[in-house]
């Protein structure tokens, strides 16, 4: 193989399905190890084929719990699946109870499945920051399809929508009137809507509300997004929620914006990470550069506003470079 | 500001091998750890040691933590350290909590887990135990 023996030897053991090295690799680029630099940039070229399916909605609608049954299912058709769970680091301590994995019930000699807990370290949005390279390798190491539940989110945690290719809102009955559902955030994100616990009273109310949301206007890539019930005790239209999804993923190809979306998701990303890289850069000059202390003295003084003074910054940090 | 990337937090597998129902010690360890700033992977009730030894890694864990109360320690402890073993894990270091007889504890201890806590155990003793024998040399 002509690349073959240009790639470091922990992507050599990713691309021929070596699980811990999977594993020890996802724990680097959590950890931001630079030793994570060159395994990832030898494995990208070998990434975006997968579908990455995002799961986002309030805490304890069941997102954990379909994306168990999603994956007996996948398992059943034959597809290799990648699960990257996120849970919420604590403010306070930095630790965190990741508990997405009771819910997973794959027998432990399945080798078709790989779950993976990530602990959001202070990210808002509801995915960690590495959440998406993760998805990556995952992706590298030839699952089929990579499943990322999302922190129990608010209305506005769609950090999700820059990670993946198809974005399933799940909601329970009695979220709210139909009021809500024209309300800016979780409901614009969504390219299905699967309504979870459809035994309980009130679903297929919250279905016609979803469903007359849908009815008024599609989204801007063309899609007027599914809406799906579902539930996991006992399991109920999960096949339907696959299909959902699967349906989705056609679109994105028949319709060609899979390809643009592919690129405002990598712009996303490329500012994000630039943004990091000029702020440590900055935090250093500021830190080590004597006019720049002297700058801050006069902002402290109140005899600069710290508008100009940022500008100030700026200007310097890159004629330094 | 040198730009050191921070300490890594210490990510650790708390479960329950077997059969028993009793998970309240398992959740208050589990949240002292959260508290003392790791991650807890909580896997939860009745696991086999054939789950156990994957999760630990799938997610790349520094230390196992296994609570037991129903007197199955002696035939489910060692097999999880077997386990381990064999998938050339043996590196990542096992306590136990739970109702374990001395005699018992002894014999486990020389089996290779490497840390033992009864009733009584104080939770900033656990916390100590379980950085030391992440962080220190194995």
């Amino acid at each position: 193989m002509r690349q073959g023996a240009e790639l470091p030897a922990a992507a050599r053991a990713i691309l021929d399905g070596d699980r811990r090295a999977l594993a020890k690799v996802i724990s680097q680029v959590e950890n931001r190890d630079p030793a994570a630099e060159p395994i990832s940039r030898a494995l990208f070229p070998r990434t975006g084929r997968a579908p990455v399916v995002g799961f986002a909605g309030p805490l304890g609608v069941g997102k954990s719990s379909l994306i168990n049954l999603l994956v007996g299912r996948l398992r059943a058709l034959d597809r290799t699946v990648g699960v990257v769970a996120v849970d919420p680091s604590s403010p306070f301590s930095g630790g965190s109870v990741l508990g997405d994995r009771i819910r997973f019930e794959r027998s432990a000699s399945d080798t078709g499945v790989f779950f993976r807990s990530m602990a959001s370290r202070g990210e808002p949005g509801g995915v960690a920051a590495a959440t998406r390279e993760v998805a990556r390798l995952m992706d590298a190491a030839g699952f089929d399809v990579v499943l990322v539940e999302t922190v129990g989110s608010g209305q506005v945690d769609l950090a999700i929508r820059d990670v993946a290719s198809t974005s399933v809102v799940v909601l329970v009955p009695h979220l709210g009137d139909e009021v809500q559902t024209l309300k800016a955030g979780l409901f614009e994100i969504a390219d299905v809507f699967c309504v979870n616990k459809s035994d309980l009273p009130g679903a297929d109310l919250a279905q016609r509300d979803l469903r007359e949301l849908v009815s008024l206007g599609v989204s801007r890539t063309g899609w007027a997004p599914t809406v799906v019930t579902t539930s996991t005790q006992p399991p109920r239209g999960i096949e339907e929620l696959w299909q959902a999804i699967e349906a989705h993923e056609r679109f994105l190809d028949a319709s060609g914006q899979r390809r643009a979306e592919e690129r405002r998701r990598l712009a996303v990303e490329l500012v994000e990470r630039a943004q990091e890289l000029v702020g440590h850069d900055l935090t250093e000059r500021l830190d080590r550069d004597p006019a720049m202390q002297t700058l801050l003295d006069r902002v402290a003084a109140r005899a600069v506003d710290p508008q100009t003074a940022a500008s100030r910054l700026r200007r310097r940090s890159s004629a330094r470079r | 500001m040198a730009r050191t990337p921070k300490e890594a937090p210490i990510r650790v597998l708390i479960a329950k091998p077997g059969l028993d129902g009793h998970d309240r010690g398992a959740k208050v360890v589990a949240r002292a750890l959260r508290d003392a700033g790791m991650e807890v992977i909580y896997a939860g009730l009745r696991q086999t040691p054939e789950e156990i030894v994957r999760a630990a890694l799938e997610e790349d864990v520094d230390i196992i933590g296994l609570s037991i109360l129903s007197g199955a320690h002696m035939a489910l402890f060692p097999k999880v350290l077997a386990l381990l073993k064999k998938s050339n894990a043996a590196e990542i270091p096992v306590f136990a909590g739970g109702i374990i007889p001395d005699e018992d504890a002894r014999r486990l201890k020389r089996a290779g887990i490497r840390a033992i806590f009864g009733p009584g155990s104080s939770l900033e003793e656990i916390v100590t135990t379980a950085r030391k024998l992440a962080r220190g040399p194995a």
